[in-house]
């Protein structure tokens, strides 16, 4: 990590005109003016099958260290949040719902999976990108489409799993960066948001400024950590390293605005082809925190996946804070004097 | 949601003990029920990841944060009884005024310097100023406030620069309300419900809270015939802080059941006891020559000071350790806004 201290300098000020709403130019605004476009991660969590590689490789490019090999037994997530050293996180959600179009209990021995895969326009050798996903209207015959069937012929409910990779959310109004009184917090040029560790002094209110519990502070070290957006990384035009890794796309890196564009388009497909719980959750700039640069498609509300439903940065209010405790201070200082007026024997 | 039912002739009916449930509210049986606590509102009904928090709780230790809101309020609106004191001509009165708030706020910064995960790097707290970080502004208030209670005391103690020393006294009385009450903003300013959403109130809370600390100390340690303002400021400090204390809990909503739950509970109750008994301990001490009830009275303000800043800090850390807290406001606020 080589850490940019003009990003430093001029974080503070340069920002605190906008503490909350939409701001288009968030490196613009932190004092970069010929800044990169924006970018960020789309976690399209319906095509994720938690198979935690970006967990791997995130602690393998950032050297996270080992943080306990604890088994929860509630689920196939033993890492259960984000903290100092988890800076991926994949839920494991099991649920009685039918996931889409699925339709439990169909036999499908009299489809000709070759047929079906011709129809595509692709073979089995080489199958073209999107090839499991056709666009409505055009799957193949015997494909379920369209319609969700919650029971079974037998009578029960089915079952689905939800997987999601969780991250820093890398706000537009981030209230870790608001609130550390050092400066090691600091936005990139590419509207991230990084711990400069050479600075960090471990005062750890970064951590419950946080709206999605995402920074935490490294017991033996003592400094905060979280995601970097591999910082590192992009500096040299790669990608992140669990992006990199993510095996389906799952985890989409680049620029925020291309990448809410292409989520717009996945969530009415999938809306389309049936899933109808697809949402996205964190792309509004009018949310909040004023949008987030890495965010989600979640098929349940946020909250099943550990999510706060409607996060707000805590120092959109903090002119009001500083206003109330102003006149709390008069107040004091008026009680005081109330105090030694000399009362008339 | 019952157990696992999943093949053809296979595995039917619910198979206990191997439940993993989710979404509806559950794996949270924790939190102890105090004796006889009732909740204040039904259970509300929500989801969430296997009862996960969705926030990290503060990773600050109670014994220095809590202490340091302690003493940096004792230690403000003692600045302000000596700069009345030394006004009014009451020399033993504003004597343990200038030490209590020398010594407290510099135990205070030991407290800080040692919740620090590194200490070593305090001075990095000076590196920049950020009115949007209240602990970088309480840094720098910290910074002009310390040397000038410890010159205002050093002055008084050494009975020399009396000019240098009335100055230091009015300054550090300029700025002890803020720095009484800026750990209000401290808390205030992060994602945790109990602390966030009491904003609006949390400042008179500390500021009251500030005045009873202070009067305490200086009932205990001035004698009675100069101790007339200490007890007025005792009583009032004590109507601030138990009123807007109450105003708060009763605007806060579900975020104030933490305040009514388990330790936090008992803390604010004996915060509550401690304060008002002080303070008619206090405006009694004025009226009988005994000693041993404004010791007494000193005693009561000084530890219900305490007990209140130790019970807001434990509130707030239970309810970012709760998802419910942070889970169902949002909700309500989705809901209202029609989404």
């Amino acid at each position: 990590m080589t850490p940019d201290d003009d990003g430093t300098a001029s974080a503070g000020p340069a920002r605190g005109h906008l503490l909350y709403g939409p701001q288009p130019d968030v490196a613009g605004a932190a004092g970069y003016p010929d800044a990169p476009p924006r970018m960020g991660f789309f976690t399209d969590t319906s095509v994720c099958i938690g198979c935690k590689a970006c967990e791997v490789a995130c602690k393998e490019w950032n050297a996270v260290p080992e943080d306990g090999l604890e088994l929860t037994g509630m689920s196939y997530d033993n890492t259960q949040g984000l903290g100092a050293d988890s800076w991926r996180h994949v839920a494991f959600i099991e649920q009685r719902k039918p996931f889409g179009g699925q339709e439990p209990g169909v036999v499908h021995e009299d489809v000709d999976v070759f047929a079906a895969a011709a129809d595509l326009g692709t073979d089995a050798g080489s199958p073209g990108p999107g090839a499991t996903a056709p666009p409505p209207g055009a799957a193949p015959a015997g494909a379920p489409a369209g319609e969700i069937s919650p029971v079974s012929p037998d009578g029960r409910t089915e079952l689905r799993w939800l997987m999601a990779s969780d991250v820093c959310k890398h706000c537009t109004h981030a209230a870790c960066l608001d609130v550390c009184p050092t400066g090691a917090l600091f936005r990139t040029e590419f509207g991230t948001v990084v711990v400069q560790e050479d600075i960090c002094n471990g005062c750890g209110y970064c951590v419950p400024a946080c709206p999605y519990g995402v920074i935490d502070q490294r017991k033996d070290d003592g400094r905060a950590w979280k995601c970097t957006l591999c910082y590192d990384r992009l500096g040299v035009g790669m990608e992140p390293a669990c992006a990199k890794a993510c095996p389906t796309d799952s985890i989409q890196f680049g620029p925020l605005e291309e990448l809410r564009e292409r989520a717009a388009s996945r969530v009415t497909r999938l809306r389309e082809a049936g899933v109808t719980d697809a949402r996205l959750y964190g792309e509004s700039p009018d949310d909040g925190v004023g949008g987030d640069g890495a965010f989600f498609l979640l098929l349940d509300e946020p909250e099943v996946y550990g999510l706060p439903p409607d996060p707000v940065v805590t120092t959109r209010d903090l002119p009001d804070m500083w206003r109330h405790a102003a006149l709390a201070a008069v107040s004091l200082a008026a009680l005081a004097v109330t105090s030694f007026v000399r009362r008339p024997r | 949601m019952s157990g696992s039912d999943v093949t053809r002739d296979g595995v039917e009916g619910g198979r206990p003990g191997r439940e993993a449930p989710t979404g509806a509210r559950a794996g949270r049986r924790r939190r102890r029920r105090g004796r006889g606590e009732q909740p204040m509102v039904p259970e509300a009904e929500f989801s969430s990841y296997y009862g996960k928090p969705v926030l990290n709780k503060p990773t600050w230790k109670a014994l220095d944060i809590a202490g340091y809101l302690y003493l940096g309020g004792l230690a403000g609106a003692s600045s302000l009884l000596a700069a009345g004191a030394g006004l009014g001509g009451r020399p033993a009165l504003a004597r343990p005024a200038k030490l209590g708030a020398a010594g407290a706020i510099s135990l205070s910064l030991v407290a800080l310097v040692h919740d620090l995960g590194r200490p070593a790097r305090f001075l990095n707290m000076l590196r920049v100023f950020k009115p949007t970080s209240p602990m970088s502004v309480g840094s720098w208030l910290l910074v002009g406030y310390a040397p000038l209670t410890l010159a205002a005391a050093a002055a008084d103690v050494a009975g020399r620069y009396r000019l240098a020393g009335s100055a230091a006294t009015a300054g550090a009385a300029v700025l002890g309300p803020a720095v009484a009450t800026y750990t209000a903003v401290l808390l205030s300013d992060t994602a945790v419900p109990s602390w966030h959403e009491g904003y609006r109130q949390l400042p008179y809370v500390f500021a009251g809270s500030a005045a009873t600390a202070a009067s305490g100390l200086a009932l205990a340690a001035a004698p009675a015939g100069q101790a007339g303002p200490a007890r007025r400021m005792a009583a009032l400090g004590a109507a601030l802080e138990l009123g807007a204390f109450r105003l708060m809990k009763g605007r806060l909503g579900l975020a104030a059941e933490p305040y009514e739950r388990g330790r936090p509970h008992r803390l604010l109750r004996a915060a509550e006891a401690l304060t008002a008994g002080g303070a008619a301990l206090a405006l009694l001490s004025g009226r009988v020559r005994d000693r041993r009830v404004a010791l007494a009275a000193g005693a009561a303000l000084l530890s219900g000071s305490a007990a209140l800043r130790f019970g807001v800090f434990q509130a707030g850390v239970d309810s970012a350790e709760d998802p419910k807290y942070t889970v169902v406001p949002q909700r309500e606020r989705l809901a209202a806004r029609g989404r």
